[in-house]
Parts: C-alpha cells; sequence; structure tokens
C-alpha cells in the first residue's frame, strides 16, 4: 500500500533560459490521488511529460514504478496511461476504431483488445456511441473516449492534465465518480488542474506549482493550515451580538480570528474543530445562538490567498 | 563530454525495438490512405490518364507495323498534342506521394492526436517509419494496379500478349516509379514535420518538384555555361561541358526517372551519356541491348534515387526525434 510509484528527485527541465520545472521532488504512493495545481505555465504540464519520458529532463531523476522513463519508455508507457489536455481522436473513425487502434499499437491480441475495448466503453457509458464516428461526438463524449483509450491498456498509473477543463458541471462531476472508482480499483491517479473545488473532491493530497517549483505539498486541510492559518471556519449567527462575546470567542485557545460578518453573523477561524467550544462560549457569554456551521477549508481560497501573498513579496521586493 | 558519453550510452541503452507498434501503424495508415477523398480523385485521374494514354498509344502503333518491343510502346509512344504515359507519370507520381505524405506528421499534430499517440508503448520511430511504408505501400499498390491495368488494356487492344523480356523490363520499370514515388514521398514527409500548417507543407513540396520538374534543366545549362565554357573549341572542352551539364542535370530526381524509364522502355537505347565515335566501335548499331545491361546502364540511377530517399528520410527523421511535443 505504501509502495511510492512515482517519484522525482531534483527534476529540471530548461528550455534556453527558460526554467520550465525547477528542482522537484514529489513522490507519489501506490492507490494515491494526487492533483497538481497551479497557474497556466508554472510547469504541470512539462513535469506530466518527463513522468512520460515525452520530453528529457534537463537535471534530475524521474523514478516511474521503480523504471526511469528515459531508458526504459516502452514499459513505462505499456503500464501509464496518459489522457493529455489537447486530446484528439481520428475524426473520420469511429469511437471504437480509434480505440482499436490504441490497443494494437499497446501490441494486445486481437480477442484481448476487443474484450477490453467492451469493457472500457461499458464501464464510460459509451456503449452506444462506441460505432458512431468521433467527429459527432461532444466535448464530454470526447474526454470520456480518452479515458476509455487510456483504460484498455489496464494502467497502474493514470496521469490526466486538466481533465475537466470546458466540462458542462454535470459531465465534470460524472468524470470526478469515474475517478473515484478508479481510485477504488487501487490504480494511482496524478491530475492536474486548476479547477480546484473539483480537485479538492477527488484528491488525497495536491501540490501547489508556482513558476516551476512545488511550493506547497500536502492534503487540502495541511495546506488551509499553513496559508490560511486557520483551517476550520465557522460561522456562528447569534441573536444579539455584542462585544463581550466577541471577546470570549478570541480568547479561546486554538482560534485564529474572529471577524464580524453581518448584523448578526460571526466568521471564528480555528486551527481545529472547535464548534463544541464556540457554543459554549456563546452560551457562557449570555448570548443565544441562532445557528452555527463549519465550512470546510476551501482550496480555492488557499490558492487565491497564497498568489496574493506571492504578490504583495513580489511587490516589496522590486 | 563526460555528458555526452552518458547521453550517447543513454541512446544505445534504449530498451526494446524500435520498431514496436510500427506495423500498426502502417495498416491504420494504409487504410487512411486508401480510403481518403484525396485518394479516389487522384487514383481516378491516373486511371484516366493510363485510359485515354495508352488507348491513343494503341491506335498509331496498329499502323506502325511490326516491332520487337510493341508492348513497351505503348508506355511510351504519345499521340499529338498528349505526351505519352510515362510523361504523364512523370508528374502524377510526384503529386500521389505528396499527397499521401505533406499532413503526415503536422496533421497529427493538428489534431492533437500526437501526444495520445506517443504515450502508447511505442517510439517515435515506429510512427515516422511506419507512415512513411504505408505511403510508399501505397503508392506501390496504386501503381501496381494502374500497371495491371494498361496490360491489360493492351492485350485487348494490340492483339498480342506480351513478351517475357517486354514483363520483365516493364516490372522494372514499375519498380523505378515506385522508388521516383519515394523521394517525394520523403520529401513532403520531411516537410510535414517542419511546417505546422499542412498547406505549408503542401505548397513547399509542390514547389520543390516544380523547381527540378521544370527550372532545373535551366539552372544546370546556365551553370555548365560559367563553370565549363567552351573558349576555343577543343574536343576536350566540348566534351567537359557536356559531361558537366549531364552531372548536373542528374541531380534532379525528374531526369533520373526519365533517363531509367527511356533505358529500360526503349532498348535501342544503349548509352545515357555521351557517346563518343572511338566508342562505338565495334558496336552492331541499331540492335537492342539484352536487359541485364539496360538494368546495368540505369543501375547508378536506381542507387541515386533510394539513396537521396533515404537520405530526406533520414533528415526528416532527425528533426522528428528532435522536435518538443507540447505545441
Amino acid at each position: 500500500m505504501d509502495e511510492i510509484v512515482l517519484e522525482t528527485r531534483g527534476l529540471t527541465k530548461r528550455y534556453g533560459d527558460l526554467v520550465a520545472v525547477d528542482h522537484l521532488d514529489l513522490t507519489v504512493r501506490r492507490g494515491e490521488v494526487f492533483g497538481l495545481l497551479g497557474p497556466n505555465g508554472a510547469g504541470k504540464t512539462t513535469t506530466i511529460l518527463m513522468l512520460l519520458g515525452l520530453t528529457e529532463p534537463t537535471e534530475g531523476t524521474v523514478r516511474v514504478l521503480g523504471l526511469d522513463p528515459v531508458r526504459q519508455p516502452l514499459s513505462v508507457k505499456a503500464r501509464v496511461g496518459y489522457l493529455p489536455e489537447q486530446l484528439g481522436f481520428y475524426e473520420n473513425l469511429t469511437a471504437r476504431e480509434n480505440l482499436i487502434y490504441t490497443a494494437k499499437l499497446n501490441g494486445l491480441r486481437r480477442e484481448e483488445a476487443y474484450r477490453r475495448i467492451d469493457e472500457a466503453l461499458e464501464k464510460i457509458g459509451l456503449v452506444e456511441a462506441a460505432d458512431k464516428p468521433v467527429s459527432t461526438f461532444s466535448r464530454g463524449m470526447r474526454q470520456r473516449l480518452g479515458l476509455a483509450d487510456v483504460l484498455i491498456k489496464k494502467p497502474e498509473i493514470i496521469i490526466m492534465d486538466e481533465p475537466t477543463q470546458g466540462l458542462d458541471p454535470g459531465v465534470a462531476l460524472e468524470f470526478l465518480e469515474i475517478i473515484r472508482d478508479l481510485k477504488a480499483q487501487e490504480i494511482t491517479i496524478l491530475l492536474s488542474s486548476h479547477l480546484l473545488h473539483q480537485v479538492q473532491a477527488v484528491c488525497d493530497r495536491v501540490g501547489l506549482f508556482h513558476r516551476g517549483r512545488m511550493v506547497l505539498e500536502g492534503t487540502v486541510e495541511e495546506l488551509a493550515q499553513q496559508v490560511l492559518g486557520g483551517a476550520y471556519r465557522i460561522h456562528i449567527e447569534v441573536e444579539k451580538p455584542h462585544h463581550v462575546l466577541e471577546e470570549a470567542l478570541r480568547r479561546l485557545d486554538g482560534v485564529v480570528r474572529v471577524e464580524r460578518e453581518d448584523t448578526r453573523a460571526y466568521l471564528v477561524e480555528a486551527r481545529r474543530d472547535m464548534r463544541a467550544e464556540v457554543a459554549r462560549a456563546v452560551h457562557e457569554a449570555g448570548g443565544a445562538l441562532l445557528s452555527l456551521d463549519m465550512e470546510l477549508p476551501s482550496l480555492d481560497e488557499v490558492y487565491a490567498r497564497y498568489f496574493e501573498q506571492q504578490e504583495v513579496n513580489d511587490g516589496s521586493a522590486e | 563530454m563526460a555528458a555526452r558519453s552518458e547521453e550517447m550510452a543513454r541512446v544505445s541503452a534504449r530498451e526494446g525495438s524500435p520498431w514496436t507498434g510500427m506495423w500498426a501503424v502502417v495498416w491504420k495508415e494504409m487504410a487512411d490512405n486508401l480510403t481518403s477523398v484525396r485518394m479516389s480523385i487522384l487514383e481516378t485521374l491516373t486511371v484516366l490518364t493510363a485510359i485515354g494514354t495508352v488507348y491513343s498509344a494503341a491506335q498509331n502503333l496498329r499502323s506502325s507495323g511490326r516491332d520487337p518491343f510493341l508492348f513497351l510502346r505503348l508506355f511510351t509512344t504519345g499521340r499529338e498534342p498528349l505526351p505519352a504515359f510515362v510523361g504523364f507519370l512523370g508528374f502524377l507520381v510526384p503529386l500521389i506521394a505528396i499527397a499521401l505524405a505533406f499532413d503526415a506528421i503536422n496533421g497529427e499534430f493538428n489534431r492533437r492526436t500526437i501526444s495520445r499517440l506517443l504515450s502508447q508503448p511505442i517510439y517515435r520511430d515506429a510512427l515516422l517509419l511506419g507512415k512513411f511504408l504505408a505511403g510508399l505501400f501505397t503508392l506501390a499498390l496504386v501503381l501496381s494496379t494502374i500497371w495491371l491495368i494498361i496490360v491489360g488494356l493492351g492485350i485487348v487492344t494490340l492483339g498480342v500478349p506480351p513478351s517475357g523480356e517486354e514483363v520483365a523490363r516493364l516490372l522494372w520499370f514499375l519498380l523505378v516509379v515506385i522508388f521516383y514515388g519515394g523521394i517525394w514521398l520523403s520529401v513532403a514527409t520531411l516537410f510535414s514535420i517542419l511546417f505546422r500548417q499542412p498547406a505549408t507543407a503542401a505548397l513547399a513540396s509542390i514547389a520543390v518538384w516544380l523547381f527540378f520538374a521544370i527550372f532545373w534543366g535551366m539552372i544546370a545549362d546556365l551553370l555548365t555555361q560559367v563553370l565549363a565554357p567552351v573558349r576555343v573549341g577543343y574536343l576536350e572542352e566540348i566534351v567537359r561541358q557536356v559531361r558537366l551539364n549531364l552531372a548536373l542535370s542528374r541531380i534532379s530526381p525528374n531526369t533520373l526517372y526519365v533517363d531509367a524509364v527511356l533505358a529500360l522502355l526503349n532498348p535501342n537505347i544503349r548509352s545515357l551519356g555521351l557517346v563518343l565515335p572511338v566508342q562505338l566501335e565495334g558496336a552492331i548499331l541499331g540492335t537492342p541491348l539484352p536487359l541485364d545491361q539496360s538494368v546495368l546502364l540505369i543501375w547508378p540511377h536506381i542507387t541515386g534515387l533510394i539513396a537521396a530517399t533515404i537520405l530526406i528520410f533520414a533528415l526528416g527523421y532527425v528533426l522528428f526525434q528532435r522536435r518538443e511535443i507540447r505545441a
């Protein structure tokens, strides 16, 4: 379970003067869903291409399933599926014909190929459209076909570059559901995205990329803790807000910030789940609690706050 | 230096065969080629040309009486204003070859299939060579079909079957035509790697072909005048000039094709170069050369065509290996 399937040490890629990836250390274990986050041009796609041996690293080492993608690209690519951001198919061929081509390139025998293709089409729900030309497919269908294309090689690792970009919210949710299914089958998934709430919904761990470096890494809670300070945000509504109440909340051990949101609402940021303490404090201060609910830390906020801080730092440095 | 040798070791230590998956590429591309609209158009055009020229050649030949190589004349006889079938092939073959390959690689980039394709367990070698071979096989298939049609038409219109030697000569001719197509196939493949837009690649290929088909002859003449002028009029001077002109004109694949085809289909041609009276001593003029002598005559042409194909393909190969996948 704890086997390391993806590992990079000091991985660097330079295009002339431009450093696309800068000394990246990344470790992903079997069965994990790892999210690469970051703005465009942060080095996510370059990292992915190096993991697959599609571009050579300038420096550093990569190990994928214990193999070096530069020296043993065939073994790596036979066991790792890649769903590129720019996903294209042969438009004049049907979905099934496109998959047959992939199966042949993987050296699958005919019966085995046909069996796996049927399975994959079944799994991603494209059975009815299987014999229609891809030119008639919608964006969502193409994305699902791309996943079927990856599944027929029965990969141990699937790497997805911006898998939900440009999809309808409904289709995107279905797609995330499929990712959860894959995770349940012990398939390791590395996905890059800038659609944060979706990443948050499926990823075990995330890494935040900024200018070729992975600046933050960990679970969403850990990241929130680091960047936002308080990772738990408790919203309360009281009947008569007053100063004493606010002070009482602030004095609680573990509370980072108390902010008045509305005439009757407060936001309490805390380092741990303090719903019970907050409720007691309100009661003890003589207030009447009308509602209390806790919001899980959101990656969007982590992301926004991180880059805000970054800009402030950059500004002061200049 | 150390980094370099490490790099070399890395390349040589590449696992598995570079041709893994190549046949999958070949079959897929051939199926695409043979079902594409552009191929149907060109095939129709070629078949119509074949029927038209062979028909008019047969009309001419009927009145020409006995000729031991009547069948070969089917390919080389034209009737004004139409050129002979081999003349038509001289520009139809490059056209077909260019049409087959001008979007070989940039098409994959534009369809965005390249990264999906290369993330399969194959090397780039397999993709490039697979595409080239598919083009060559398609060309061979189309040309062989037309070849058979013409031979069939010939039997019907002339009323005589071809002799064994004629068939052998025609088979060699077919081979030369396919190799001639191979050059243009590799030129178009090279441009499909070089240029992102298929239209640019197609135009560049056609430009190169036009350059050699039309302008190279003039340029060769001009260069000859400059490099080997005849000042006094000695025999050596004249011989030197003619030799240089021949050598220059043979840089063009079109010249190689025309020379080779003429020597094969016209057994009376004894030399493709300059013949001095001394060399003719003892020769019986007007007798045809045996096949092996004709083949010997054009052997440099055939090897030249193949060498040029390999050279251009190799250049494309190097460029493609270095190409970054992300657009």
